[in-house]
């Protein structure tokens, strides 16, 4: 074939069906198209969009339009194939950076000039070349760093509802977010998919306002930008992470926000094809794509840098059952739920620990890393505050009368747990010792600590309960 | 995996996700593996028609032209066996990670060729028949010393038999060296190197099926005292997410008295086989004493890996653990998760346009569940020495939502026999594991009783039933508290309450994470039980005697009941005596006396 030929053999004029997000191009028995390659498609006005081959063969290639298939038609829509997978080109100068949901430039800085084009889909890392996360990231929020540590390398979703502060609350970890006694280099990624302007401007004010803006990079897929675009917007940004994780040793916090948004893009391309829907009308294969974006965190051996997610679920009705938040919970390594009761009591952060988890938390935390007492807190905290729901439920059902004196402690104490640990100020940055001795006083408020503080071995309780601190030690220490 | 020389056929037609129609195929067998494409891709035929070939391919199918060559191998989807599998950690086909590390870096790049075992190595092989000796498929040619804890047996492969010619002397040799040369009763020389391949999908045979009559001991309570699984087994593990699947999954691959244990993580997260990589081979075998990876085989199709290669990991991991179920060794396997398999059959049947089933799973996800647990069971393998062996396997088990009457947790629980159900209930308590204890069950009881009575103690079948009742007596009562408060309960309720209490908090709660309470020996777990029912009836004994039920619970010979899971080893027997002598000791007056 002449290089004319091989051109033309890649421009199709012969559009044959366009339904939904996907575009069907007859190619006549010519067509070289690979599977997943990126197509250019321009519209009768002239204006260029792109797609991506999902089922292609000799005759036939169908293709999911990222833009939108609205003014596309069967006559004059031409559609080019690119020859190649969809790309990113990628550099420092990104960080400060604003991009649309496909990786173009919205900021009026102009395009970047790239250190390297990188493929969006990425690969597996190889579980052999995995360092397991154990980097306490102090955030500064009492109830997560307490009870459910986030880990350099973890993937730990906001589980959330509309209209709750998932904004803040993620806003507030990015800003705060430091290790122990590093100065290392930190880069956020925000990817934002169908989320509202006023979301996405929440966002870059924070970041503006704490100075934070040239260590950021904003890319933005808004709830009226096309939601077919969605699919690509974190790939962008996990293959942009990947970049200064790996090559620059950057610690990278990705927030992905909203993850629902997301299914639902998934939901239409599945719909379009008539694909055997699972659950709710969601593809079978969505465990399989979220892992594909999800296990894009972590740490590699030898390796500085490191990528930690924060992917922020809105879910429907609050339902954990939900397919997105249980699929999403199948792959993370744990949750942070924000929980609508607790919000409607005025607490911020409104984080319900109890069905919230952090899986990593385990090999992170204790003496050299945080506090030798930690662990213990954590369990002892956990336990009296489930203990104390559970009583709040019997007393308003029986009444308190058949309560024990214990029992009525332990009423008070979740109370007091969430005025003065789940609660705090947005702008409060908390140690981890601030947070743990704030436990301690709170335990402190039992009259037997060694019978009913039965989740911390006594000699614990004897160095760090508040009345039998020595004034010699140094409780901000994480040496002890 | 290697592969013969191949030969190209046919030409891609068509291409989606994993799947791709291939023309000009005719010649080609079903379940053959195929290379696809320039960069000669893994796959596999799983539909023919006519000159059509369908094939799931292992790697990522991006890029990918209609017209691109396809390749055929003439041989079905294989692993070798032989040397070098124990330790190694390798991806749904059989490629060794660490290698593909070597050759791609961080990241793994498709359409890399390296064989399952390492054929530089040399192993210290010695010879245990003679020139002369007639051998049986299955028959020990010699051993080679693989780990400090396993002896490898040089078997003959199946169907194979005849009249040693020749037998490699001791010395170090490769797999490709001739181990043995045999005439066949028709004659002809079969030369046998120190492995052989085994196609994944087709059950390597044994002479016949023995009862599953001894306990595979886990060390852990629930599962050994309430709902234990005999060698040979199977069990499944449902159960919603954070609910303990993985961490119940790695206990027993810590702490199983299997001798040879393989993990297979299907479509499950990275740093979970990153954590046994850097876990085990710190961890010590109770058993053996030497390091836990000395007796481990891994194999990682995480979630993000392609799809097809995980509907294939687990046919991968029971084939390996058949070939050391033939070598005569109790094999235990582990898959994290069965579901993730179930549902990358479900997606490569929808590529198919298969006619879908409940759940749009294909409609032959039952057969497949049951043909994979048929591997299991304890068995007389084959050859002239007949050796007892067992493959036990544990499925975990996803179900959307945690939810039970999904297809995949149905039909895997109409072919187990061991149901360890996870409890969201209980996870979301912190109480683990989360095991739901009246709900789990085991088919095994009847067959292991007399292995209990005569092994552990008599009275054990007795102290086990007697702890369900009151677990399940407690239940009845607990409804009854949350509609009226405890008071409402006469005393004796009270005990049985408290003494619940303490069979959950005290016997079934046990910490993975805690160093003396992650293994319970069998021994431990009989005196634990025994000290908390003897508890039981004393304080029946003293509220007769006119003792305030919560003055006895208070006492503080409770507190160190809930200590008795961190007891150490060597000091179990001698604690755990003394710890009854006190509590049979109680009278009335201790707790008089207390009072002022
Ligand atoms: N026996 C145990 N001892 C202590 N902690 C446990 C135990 N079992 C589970 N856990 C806790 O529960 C968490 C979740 O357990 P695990 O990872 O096994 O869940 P899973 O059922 O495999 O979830 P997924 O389906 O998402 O993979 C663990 O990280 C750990 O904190
Ligand atoms: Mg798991």
């Amino acid at each position: 074939m002449t290089i004319k030929e091989r051109y033309e053999a890649r421009e199709f004029q012969t559009v044959t069906e366009v339904s939904g997000p996907l575009m069907f191009v007859n190619l006549r028995g010519m067509g070289e198209v690979s599977y997943g390659e990126m197509a250019e498609i321009t519209t009768t006005s002239g204006e260029r969009r792109r797609g991506q081959v999902l089922d292609v063969s000799k005759d036939l290639a169908i293709i999911q339009c990222f833009e939108g298939t609205s003014g596309l038609e069967t006559k004059d829509t031409i559609c080019r194939f690119l020859g190649e997978t969809m790309k990113i080109g990628v550099s420092k100068e990104m960080l400060g950076r604003v991009f649309n949901g496909r990786g173009e430039s919205i900021d009026g800085g102009g395009d970047i000039i790239p250190d390297k084009i990188l493929d969006v889909a990425g690969t597996p890392i190889n579980p052999s070349a995995r360092q397991y996360p154990k980097e306490f990231i102090e955030t500064g929020i009492s109830t997560i760093d307490t009870l459910l540590t986030l880990v350099r390398g973890q993937k730990l979703p906001l589980f959330s509802g509309s209209g709750l502060p998932h904004n803040m609350l993620a806003a507030q970890i990015a800003r705060q977010a430091k290790v122990l006694g590093t100065e290392e280099e930190f880069a956020v990624i925000f990817s934002a998919m169908g989320i509202t302007a006023d979301e996405a401007r929440f966002f870059r004010d924070d970041f503006e306002a704490t100075g934070a803006l040239d260590k950021v990079v904003l890319f933005l897929n808004l709830a009226d930008d096309p939601a077919i675009e969605r699919l690509l917007t974190p790939r962008l940004a996990l293959t942009v992470a990947e970049y200064l994780a790996y090559e620059h040793n950057y610690h990278v916090l990705v927030i992905l926000t909203d993850m629902t948004a997301y299914a639902e893009s998934l939901r239409e391309v599945a719909a379009a094809r008539s694909e055997v829907p699972s659950r709710r009308g969601y593809p079978g294969y969505m465990y399989s794509d979220f892992s594909t974006i999800y296990e894009r965190a972590g740490r590699i051996h030898d390796k500085k840098g490191s990528i930690t997610q924060i992917p922020i679920l809105t879910l429907p009705n609050y339902d954990i059952t939900h397919p997105v938040p249980d699929l999403t919970g199948y792959i993370t390594e744990g949750q942070v739920y924000v929980d609508v009761a607790l919000n409607r009591k005025g607490l911020y952060p409104p984080i319900n620990p109890l069905p919230s988890l952090s899986r990593l938390m385990k090999d992170t935390i204790g003496q050299g890393s945080t506090r030798s007492d930690h662990k213990f807190v954590s369990d002892q905290l956990y336990a009296l505050y489930a203990t104390g729901r559970d009583l709040r439920d019997l007393v308003a059902v029986v009444g308190d009368e058949s309560l024990s004196e214990t029992d009525k402690k332990i009423l008070e104490f979740a109370d007091l747990f969430e005025q003065r640990f789940i609660n705090q100020d947005y702008h409060e940055d908390r140690t981890i010792f601030e947070s743990l001795d704030i436990g301690w006083e709170m335990l402190s408020i039992f009259d037997d600590p060694h019978r009913v503080l039965k989740r911390i071995p006594s000699e614990i309780i004897d160095k760090f309960h508040m009345d039998k601190r020595d004034d010699k030690t140094d409780f901000n220490s994480v040496d002890i | 995996m290697t592969m013969a020389n191949s030969e190209q056929v046919g030409y891609i037609d068509r291409i989606s996700g994993p799947v791709v129609q291939a023309s000009n195929m005719l010649g080609s067998k079903l379940y053959d593996v195929a290379r696809v494409g320039e960069e000669k891709l893994v796959g596999e035929i799983i539909k023919l028609t006519e000159d059509l070939a369908t094939i799931q391919v292992y790697e990522s199918t991006d890029g990918l032209t209609p017209g691109e060559p396809v390749y055929l191998t003439n041989a079905p989807l294989s692993v070798e066996l032989g040397p070098g599998l124990i330790r190694q950690i390798f991806d749904g086909i059989q490629r060794p990670l660490p290698v593909i590390r070597e050759i791609s870096g961080d990241f793994i790049e498709r359409g890399i060729e390296i064989p399952g075992l390492d054929h530089k190595k040399l192993w210290d092989f010695a010879p245990s028949v003679k020139v002369g000796d007639k051998v049986l498929g299955g028959d020990i040619l010699g051993e080679i010393p693989e780990t400090p804890t396993v002896d490898f047996k040089l078997l003959v492969p199946p169907k194979i038999n005849g009249k040693i010619e020749f037998i490699a002397q001791r010395g170090d040799y490769n797999i490709d060296d001739t181990a043995a040369t045999l005439v066949t009763p028709s004659g002809d020389k079969v030369d046998l190197q120190f492995y052989h391949k085994w196609p994944v999908r087709q059950p390597r045979p044994y002479h016949s099926r023995l009862p599953s009559n001894i306990p595979l001991i886990t060390g852990q309570r629930i599962f050994d005292t309430f709902a234990p699984i005999a060698k040979g087994g199977t069990g499944a593990i449902p159960g919603g997410f954070g609910t303990g699947k993985t961490v119940s999954q790695h206990q027993l691959a810590k702490w199983s008295d299997a001798k040879i244990v393989v993990y297979v993580g299907c479509g499950e997260r990275g740093n979970e086989m990153t954590d046994v990589l850097q876990e085990f081979p710190r961890l010590v075998d109770p058993y053996t004493g030497g390091p836990l990876m000395d007796r481990t085989i891994l194999i990682a199709n995480t979630s993000n890996m392609p799809v097809a290669a995980r509907e294939a990991s687990v046919y991968t991991g029971i084939t390996l653990a058949e070939f050391f179920r033939d070598m005569g060794y109790d094999v235990a396997m582990m898959a994290d998760s069965t579901s993730r398999w179930a549902e990358a059959m479900r997606e490569i049947s929808g590529r198919l346009e298969e006619m879908p089933g409940e759940e749009s799973f294909p409609a032959y996800l039952a057969s497949r569940i049951a043909q994979y647990y048929e591997r299991a069971g304890r068995v007389l393998t084959i050859g002239t020495k007949q050796r007892e062996a067992s493959i036990t396997v544990v499925g975990a088990v996803s179900p959307p939502g945690g939810d039970f009457s999904e297809p995949v947790t149905q039909n895997t629980l109409r072919i187990v026999k061991v149901f360890w159900a996870l409890s969201k209930e209980l996870a979301s308590r912190r109480h683990f594991p989360a095991i739901d204890y009246l709900l789990s069950y085991t088919l095994y009881w009847s067959a292991l009783e007399d292995y209990y009575s005569q092994n552990v103690n008599p009275e054990f079948p007795e102290l086990r039933t007697q702890s369900l009742a009151l677990l399940q007596k407690d239940k009845e009562l607990q409804d009854i508290v949350a509609l009226v408060g405890p008071d409402a309960l006469p005393p004796s309720e009270k005990i049985i309450l408290e003494t619940a209490r303490m069979l959950k908090e005290d016997f079934l709660q046990q910490n993975a994470f805690h160093e003396s309470d992650s293994f319970c020996s069998l021994e431990k777990q009989y005196l634990m039980l025994k000290t908390i029912l003897r508890f039981y009836e004393k304080a029946k004994d003293l509220h007769r005697r006119g003792t305030n039920v919560a003055d006895i619970f208070e006492s503080d010979l409770v507190i160190r009941i809930a200590r008795m899971k961190y007891i150490e080893k060597s000091e179990v027997e001698t604690s755990l005596n003394e710890l009854m002598k006190e509590i049979d000791g109680l009278t009335p007056q201790n707790f008089e006396v207390e009072d002022k």
